[in-house]
Order: C-alpha cells, then sequence, then structure tokens
C-alpha cells in the first residue's frame, strides 16, 4: 500500500520504511514551537518534573506573540518566563518584540520552517508549515515540554483526505482564505477530525504561498491533524534563499489511500465568509443580506502577510472608513510592517481612517487591542469565530478574507469588494 | 457522581476564554471553567462529577488549560460522542480521565447518576439503570498513563 505525503514525512521522521494509517509511532522531530501562552506551562511541567534541558537550542522556537508587546503585569510575567528560558539555554530562534511577529507569519517568512520536516508546536495553527511541504501539528504544552527535552514525539499516522482544488479562480478577490472557509464550510468543525487534509491539482498554480499558508492554517477549524501542499516550483521558489534547512521532498504514492475526496473549483467560488459562531457556517458573499458592523479587524496567523496587506491597501486607497466603525490593521510580522511601509499601505490606511499596530495575536484571541463590547459585531480575517472569542460572550465574529474585510470598512456593513 | 451534559463543538473558549490565559494558576483556571456554558461551574458541580458532551468536545486552540480547568474545577471524567484531537493528546498527558463513547453520551441526560469502572470499560448509569462499554486506550497510553503524566514517562525513559 501507498503512503501519503504526511505519511512519508512521518515514516522518515520514525527511521521507518513504511507507516500506516492508525500506527503509534515516536518520530524525531525538527522544530518544536511554543509561545508567551503555553510556553510558560511547558516550563513549568518541565520543572515540576525535575527536568531542565534542551535536546537542541537550534531547533526549538520561542516567541512572545500573543499577549505582546505585554498587555498587562500577568503577560509581561509570561513573556518573561520564556524570555529567561531562552536566555538560559541560548535558544536560537527566540524573537524578542521588534524581532517578533506573529508566530506562524514569522517562522515561514525568516526561514525557520521548510519542506520535509516535521514540526510540533503549542499552538492549534502550528499546520499553517504544511504550506511549506513540512508535516506539522499543534500540541498542548506537556507533549511540547516533552519534546523540547527528548527531541521526539509520539504520533498516530493519521488517515488522509484529498482536496483537489481546479480552475483558475473567476473572481479577483477570491484567495486562500475562501478556499478554506468553503471546505470547512462543505465538512464541518470536525469533518477532519484526526486526518490529513492533502491539497493536490491544478488550481493550486492560481494560489500563491501566502494563500497557501492561509489554507494550512486553517485546517485545524475542521479538525485536522494537518494540512498539507505538494512542494511546487512555486513552493521551492518561495523557500530558495530563505530556509535555512535542507529541503526534502515528498511526494504521496500514486496508490496512497485517500478516505475521501474533495474538489474545489476555483472558477465558481465566491468570497466566504463565515457567520457567528462557527468557522463552519459559511455563506458566498451574493447569498449575504445587509449586515452591519462595528469593528473590521485585518491580521493574524491567517491572513497577517504581505498580500493580504496589498489587497487591503487596494481596496482602502482614497476611501475613508465608514463612520463609528474601527478598522484595526495589523501586519504579521516587522518584515510585513516594513513593507507596508515602504509601499504607502500604512499611509493608505491612516488616510482612510484606521489604525496599524505592531505585530501581535492581540485581538484574534480576545487578547487586547480590540475587544469586543456586548451586543457588538466584528468582521475579521482571523480564523475562529467562536462565542466569546473577541470580547464579550455576547459579541459576534464574522469571518473574512482580506478584501471583503477592507471593502466592508468602508461602507459599514458585510459588502462583496466587487461593489466598491 | 452526576452528569453534567453539554452541546456538540464545546471549544475551548467556551472550556477556558484566552482572556484569562495571562495567568495560568490553578485557581484562576478553576475560577473561569465554562463559565459561559454552566456559570460557577466549579461551585456548581460536586467534586467528581462528569462532563458528558456531544460531538468535537475541546475543538479550537491547543491550550493545555483546557483540560487543565477541568480537572482542577473537580471533574473527574469526560464523556464525548468525540473529541478534537489535541484536547484527547492533552487531557491524556494531563491526567484528565476522558471516554469517546456516542453511545454513552446520547444515552446519558443531564443529572443522570453515574458510575464508571475504567478497569473494565464500563460506565453504568444508575439512574436509569442501564451500561454502556468503552474501549480502554491501548497499550502505549496506558504506559504513558501508568508514568503519571506525559514528562515522567519523558523522565524514565532518559534515565535508562
Amino acid at each position: 500500500m501507498g503512503m501519503t505525503m504526511t505519511q512519508k514525512i512521518i515514516a522518515a521522521h520514525a527511521g521507518l520504511p513504511e507507516v500506516h494509517a492508525g500506527q503509534l509511532v515516536t518520530a524525531k522531530v525538527d522544530m518544536v514551537l511554543s509561545n508567551d501562552i503555553t510556553g510558560p506551562v511547558a516550563i513549568r511541567e518541565m520543572h515540576k518534573a525535575g527536568l531542565n534541558s534542551v535536546f537542541d537550542k537550534n531547533k526549538i522556537a520561542m516567541v512572545p506573540d500573543h499577549f505582546s508587546p505585554a498587555k498587562d503585569i500577568k503577560s509581561a510575567e509570561q513573556c518573561k518566563a520564556i524570555r529567561d528560558f531562552a536566555k538560559e539555554h541560548e535558544i536560537t530562534h527566540y524573537y524578542e518584540v521588534g524581532k517578533m511577529g506573529v508566530e506562524h507569519c514569522l517562522l515561514p517568512e525568516q526561514g525557520v520552517v521548510g519542506a520535509g520536516q516535521l514540526i510540533i508546536g503549542a499552538d492549534s495553527h502550528t499546520c499553517t508549515y504544511g504550506a511549506v511541504g513540512a508535516f506539522s501539528t499543534g500540541m498542548g504544552s506537556t507533549d511540547i515540554a516533552a519534546a523540547m527535552v527528548s527531541g521526539e514525539t509520539w504520533l498516530k499516522v493519521p488517515e488522509a483526505i484529498k482536496v483537489v482544488v481546479t480552475g483558475a479562480p473567476s473572481n479577483k478577490y477570491v484567495s486562500g482564505k475562501d478556499v478554506i472557509l468553503k471546505l470547512i464550510g462543505m465538512i464541518g468543525v470536525d469533518g477532519a477530525l484526526y486526518k490529513s487534509l492533502e491539497f493536490v491539482g491544478d488550481g493550486l498554480a492560481h494560489i500563491s504561498m501566502d494563500g497557501r499558508l492561509t489554507i494550512a492554517n486553517m485546517a485545524i477549524e475542521c479538525g485536522a491533524k494537518n494540512g498539507i501542499f505538494p512542494v511546487d516550483d512555486i513552493c521551492q521558489a518561495y523557500l530558495k534563499d530563505r530556509f535555512e534547512g535542507e529541503m526534502h521532498i515528498y511526494e504521496a504514492d500514486a496508490d496512497a489511500e485517500y478516505v475521501q475526496s474533495i474538489t474545489i473549483d476555483l472558477a465558481t467560488l465566491e468570497p466566504q465568509v463565515a457567520f457567528p459562531h462557527l468557522p463552519s457556517n459559511t455563506h458566498a458573499i451574493g447569498d449575504i443580506d445587509k449586515i452591519a458592523i462595528d469593528q473590521v479587524v485585518i491580521g493574524s496567523c491567517t491572513n497577517g502577510r504581505i498580500e493580504d496587506m496589498r489587497v487591503a491597501g487596494e481596496i482602502l486607497k482614497g476611501k475613508k472608513v465608514a463612520p463609528y466603525l474601527r478598522l484595526i490593521v495589523i501586519p504579521g510580522t516587522q518584515d510585513v510592517y516594513e513593507q507596508c511601509m515602504k509601499e504607502g499601505i500604512t499611509q493608505t490606511i491612516l488616510d482612510a481612517g484606521g489604525v496599524v499596530s505592531t505585530p501581535t495575536c492581540g485581538p484574534c484571541l480576545g487578547g487586547y487591542m480590540g475587544i469586543l463590547a456586548k451586543g457588538e459585531r466584528a468582521l475579521s480575517t482571523t480564523n475562529r469565530n467562536f462565542i466569546g472569542r473577541m470580547g464579550d460572550p455576547e459579541s459576534e465574529i464574522y469571518l473574512c478574507n482580506p478584501a471583503v474585510a477592507a471593502a466592508s470598512a468602508i461602507t459599514g456593513y458585510i459588502t462583496n469588494p466587487e461593489e466598491v | 457522581m452526576k452528569a453534567w451534559k453539554v452541546g456538540n463543538n464545546i471549544d475551548t473558549d467556551l472550556i477556558i476564554a484566552a482572556r484569562y490565559l495571562n495567568d495560568a494558576s490553578d485557581e484562576n483556571m478553576r475560577a473561569h471553567c465554562m463559565q459561559d456554558v454552566i456559570p460557577d461551574y466549579a461551585n456548581t458541580i460536586a467534586p467528581g462529577d462528569v462532563l458528558v458532551a456531544g460531538k468535537n468536545f475541546g475543538c479550537g486552540s491547543s491550550r493545555e488549560h483546557a483540560p487543565i480547568a477541568i480537572k482542577v474545577a473537580g471533574t473527574s471524567c469526560v464523556i464525548a460522542e468525540s473529541f478534537a484531537r489535541i484536547f484527547y493528546r492533552n487531557a491524556i498527558n494531563i491526567g484528565l480521565r476522558i471516554i469517546e463513547s456516542p453511545e454513552a453520551a446520547q444515552a446519558i441526560d443531564q443529572g443522570d447518576e453515574l458510575d464508571i469502572d475504567y478497569d473494565n470499560g464500563v460506565i453504568k448509569n444508575l439512574t436509569k439503570n442501564e451500561t454502556y462499554t468503552f474501549e480502554k486506550f491501548p497499550d502505549f497510553i496506558q504506559h504513558l498513563v501508568a508514568a503519571g503524566n506525559l514528562l515522567n514517562y519523558v523522565k524514565e525513559k532518559e534515565n535508562k
């Protein structure tokens, strides 16, 4: 029986010629990630067990991004916990405020993660790195603590769902976000539970690396263990001169087994909006009635990359944000932030009446920098619209791509970008 | 032990909202556990009570704070039709008992009195006079659980 791309990467890291779905294996890890929320718990658990060593200081990444720059004293203590640990163990990939970005924007951009790697992170959106041809998945702090000490983790080899992306977009505002929202809408928030999503098809030629990072990022929102893309020319061009490791390219066998195959046709795809309170509650932009909004957020590990900023800038150029609406734009990394300044995107947003923040996860998880009051409604390019995610339990979140978000910031209600 | 029934897709923000994650202490976890689903959860349930949920319990974030909060609030076990995978791992790793059983999760109603035999994989519903069986963990996981938690397991392996 052939193996999927995911299974091949797991087999290689488990030192096995082949693995099959359902098999439990112990695998070597190439990168272990944590942040200012999950890192302190991992360190606490390590110390509680009387352990205080790391397997390889070059294979651990720690990024204070969730409540950082520190939003209050307790957050400052959590940031300090990972800073102290990084200092003590001379962790190579620790990023201080000023170099820091939203972790899943930062690590691919900085070439810390790449093709063929096995990556685990104490953050559910660690699955983002499937876009660069890695097996990567989110785990909890204790798993991450164990891997930081031992360099290994246990895994159950997942079954796979093949997602065939076909055609070319006919709507210029269709992006990676719409592909993944459409998919989650089709299969539900547990539609890929415990499974890998393997993206293939001629349509991938029309999806940029930033778009693929967005798609892989939200694989977790349908319960998937990971989402992975072939290492094609687009991916190799991205990794070249960027990825600091050695590229290992794995391809699925022709006779690899998939439990399900799903096709998404880009030609007929419209921008998607996920209604409260689940990412699977999706509607095409053309089917939506007038829904007034109080706040728009553009950013996050899902849509905080330069292409996201560019499309927002293009739509906002020469326009004004609707009265009483807050537009909060958060470039995902310092490099994205700087590029926005160079390209005049920052000025465009300021002229429109929006604000531009330093990189942080901030409002996405209801941390700070744009919390919602009772009864308020946000439209956001982030990844979750759960009850209370961005503030009061009686607030609402709608999810969309950056074009829809920018267009809606101008009109004050959820708007098709083709109409502004 | 009494059953507390909740619905499908109870996400990690409902279990412990991110706004409380700037303080990982047991007291803080206990105070805000499940607050938007069952207000004042830790003081409402009796120690040892069981959460009974629908599909995809614990979906969303990787925060280990979620199973920790449920555990320190006094919950002895979570029975669900299915669990989100990161929550499932985390629960095992921190020593919160979980049982995946669509049969039990569907049959049990709010307030039912339960008795769980973990060694033999049997849930007794004393209110309804029914029993449900569940699959025990595979050997690999049992070794891990026997070590107390994942880090003790790693430590034992390192010391070999």
